[in-house]
């Protein structure tokens, strides 16, 4: 018996072998390596000089990085909240019965497969100032809109517009878990004449709540390295006024165009511990909230 | 369910007013792509792309727009130089053309007004030129816009042109599909390997290696960026496709999170069957295993696949030369090349890079829902 034991550690470590390499290649090697380069001067072309905390004091007098942290914080907090609503309410609305529902599924899914990129290209062209379409709609409400990406005011609110757009990845995984929920329960509720609101906040959010746990998480986690968009729609100095330059932004323009790299270790490793303690932050706010069926808590 | 009949016709305004709202980028996107450049910008905008005739003409010879009046205008002769110009009614009284200049200086010209029109924002008036067979442009003519045929026209030449512009786009389309090729083929192979290992044989430390592997998806791009830009330069594939596919191989944590899911809920008796009857454990993932999760696997290329044609700070990272560059990568370049002016263009290579997404979205629909509604689920 011990024999078979034996065989089944060595053919389990075979078949995991190929993440095993990736981990030691592509986690463990970056991840050290990035922690003692944060201490080092370091520009890839010469060996890293060992600095001690330089790059970590320099953070704290560094005020465009304090800038390039409020901005990710402040687009985090406003396109956080916003997204998980929309995409709630979407699945919600999709989980009525609704004429042509599989269209509407679509059409709120699509934008979220455009690539960053195309996405980004198209956006540029709807907050066009004067002939963009967001504007053009704007006027016949006969409201003046701003010129968006030129203005310090608006990148912002018009990056949260985007990422509203793409909700739709969020919405499928929420529409999944709200036809997941057992028909017994709204039936019994019924009985006992409950009203639509307390069925969707006793019922409803009750039982989907791993998965908007689930959302919350994955959105704080892509939401604090924006990267992408902004850096194509306004390049790596963040638009008028720096408004629109957040911390994976400048992360790399220290790295790739200034190449500091070490400068840019020591921020990685601040976002990863800002990314870890907000996560920390969202798991112990929400945990007693969050109803985990089958599991008695 | 039921639903009292005034609920549903305002959840059917609801629901509507946000396809609306969700629908119009892209129909506006693929709507400017399909435009000449002047009818891009105007106020108030060009729904649909048309061409412009002439009314007195048989056949009717095409025009192009070149400008329009929205206001009474007067066509004048200057008296000094004797050049002809159209300008506002407003800037002319007894003989005299008042200018300000934008240092706000007022000077006035001397002229005598040829002939004048009565446009308006509700009667504008067309600046029109010919268009000869050759391609050249005759005089400009001056029409009421109610005078004008218009007949809606789509120039789906403006794709040709784009890419054209784009130069190097059948480098940039055959870059991206090699890339596409390998991670998916890496990430498939690896992946079904990986979440095989852990999830149908059952070692000690399996599941805790499994919570560690989960907890690798945290870490943020950033932090593994500098050192494997370090590495990647040391093996000399900076400039190369390599640092973009060879990862994939490895078996990235989130598919193998996904498989795993699957793989979890096919029985265990047929494989103890098989052991059985002698198969070694790599037969019975090969032959037992793989061909009950065909779907799953299609979910983890789907992905992968999506996620290597959107992807665009690994190329922006590791590629330098022009020639190597993706489709994303690509797009970026011609936009900060021409980006501002031609959005008929850039409007057209967008809708070629995001078309294959979306086409091949359209194929597989019912797997690729299925398989983002997996991605929520934990254990």
């Amino acid at each position: 018996m011990r024999t078979a034991a034996k065989l089944r550690l060595r053919n389990g470590l075979l078949f995991i072998s190929p993440w095993l390499l990736g981990f030691a290649l592509f986690v463990v090697y970056p991840v050290g390596a990035t922690f003692y380069y944060s201490f080092c001067d370091y520009d890839v072309l010469s060996h890293p000089v060992w600095l001690g905390l330089q790059n970590y004091r320099d953070m704290l007098t560094d005020t465009v990085l304090w800038q390039a942290l409020g901005n990710t914080l402040l687009y985090a907090a406003v396109s956080l909240p916003l997204g998980l609503a929309l995409s709630l309410g979407l699945a919600l609305l999709l989980n009525q019965p609704i004429v042509l529902r599989p269209l509407f599924r679509t059409i709120f899914f699509l934008p979220s497969l455009v690539p960053a990129v195309a996405l980004a290209m198209l956006w540029l062209w709807m907050f066009n100032g004067q002939f963009g379409l967001l504007n053009i709609a704007l006027e016949t409400f006969g409201i003046k809109g701003p010129i968006w990406l030129g203005d310090p005011a608006w990148t912002k609110p018009a990056l949260v517009i985007m990422s509203l757009w793409g909700v739709g990845g969020g919405m499928i995984i929420t529409l999944a878990a709200l036809q997941e929920v057992p028909r017994e329960l709204y039936e019994s509720a019924e009985i006992d004449g409950a009203r639509a609101r307390h069925k969707l906040w006793h019922i409803t959010l009750p039982m989907i709540s791993p998965v908007l746990y689930f959302n919350l998480i994955m959105g704080l986690i892509g939401v604090m390295q924006i990267f992408a968009q902004p850096y194509i729609m306004f390049g790596g100095n963040g638009g008028p006024s720096r408004s629109a330059l957040f911390y994976a932004v400048y992360l790399y323009e220290n790295a790739f165009t200034y190449n500091d790299m070490g400068y840019a270790c020591a921020m990685a490793w601040i976002l990863f511990l800002i990314i870890l303690g907000l996560t920390l932050i969202a798991t112990r706010a929400t945990r007693r909230h969050i109803y985990y069926a089958g599991k008695a808590k | 369910m039921k639903i009292r009949p005034l609920n549903a016709l305002l959840l059917h305004v609801v629901v509507l007013l946000a396809g609306v709202a969700f629908a119009f980028p892209l129909a506006w996107m693929v709507l400017t792509a399909l435009k000449p450049l002047e009818q891009t910008m105007t106020l108030p905008p060009v729904w649909l792309p048309h061409r412009l005739y002439l009314p007195d003409t048989d056949p009717p010879v095409e025009a192009r727009q070149v400008g329009r009046f929205e206001r009474p205008m007067v066509r004048i002769e200057r008296d000094d130089t004797g050049e002809t110009e159209w300008v506002p009614r407003e800037y002319v009284s007894g003989g005299e053309l008042r200018v300000i200049s934008s240092t706000g200086e007022e000077t006035a010209r001397f002229v005598h007004v040829l002939e004048e029109i009565d446009a308006s924002p509700e009667a504008p008036w067309y600046r029109l030129r010919a268009i000869h067979p050759d391609g050249s442009l005759g005089e400009e003519r001056l029409l009421p816009a109610d005078q004008v045929t218009r007949r809606i026209s789509l120039r789906w030449d403006n794709f040709i042109l784009a890419l054209r512009a784009m130069r190097m786009f059948p480098r940039y389309l055959a870059n991206t599909v090699v890339l596409c090729l390998l991670t998916v083929c890496g990430t498939v192979i690896s992946c079904a390997l990986v979440a095989y290992g852990f999830s149908r044989i059952d070692w000690p430390g399996r599941d805790r290696l499994f919570i560690l592997a989960l907890a690798t998806m945290m870490i943020p791009f950033p932090v593994v960026m500098v050192p494997l830009y370090g590495l990647f330069r040391w093996l000399g594939w900076i400039g190369s496709l390599k640092p973009l596919w060879v990862g994939a191989w490895f078996a990235p944590p989130f598919y193998v999170f996904l498989l795993r899911q699957f793989f979890l809920t096919i029985p265990a008796a047929l494989a103890d069957a098989a052991r059985i009857d002698g198969c070694n454990e790599f037969a019975i993932f090969r032959r037992v295993l793989l061909p009950l999760v065909k779907p799953a696997l299609l979910v983890v290329a789907l992905f992968q696949f999506m996620a290597t044609w959107n992807d665009f700070l690994g190329p922006l990272i590791f590629l330098t030369d022009q020639r190597d560059f993706t489709l994303a990568l690509g797009l970026q370049y011609f936009q900060s090349q021409h980006g501002g002016t031609e959005w008929h263009y850039l409007m057209a290579a967008s809708t070629v890079v995001i078309l294959p997404v979306i086409v091949l979205f359209f194929f597989t629909q019912r797997t690729f829902i299925e398989g983002i509604s997996m991605t929520g689920l934990k254990e």
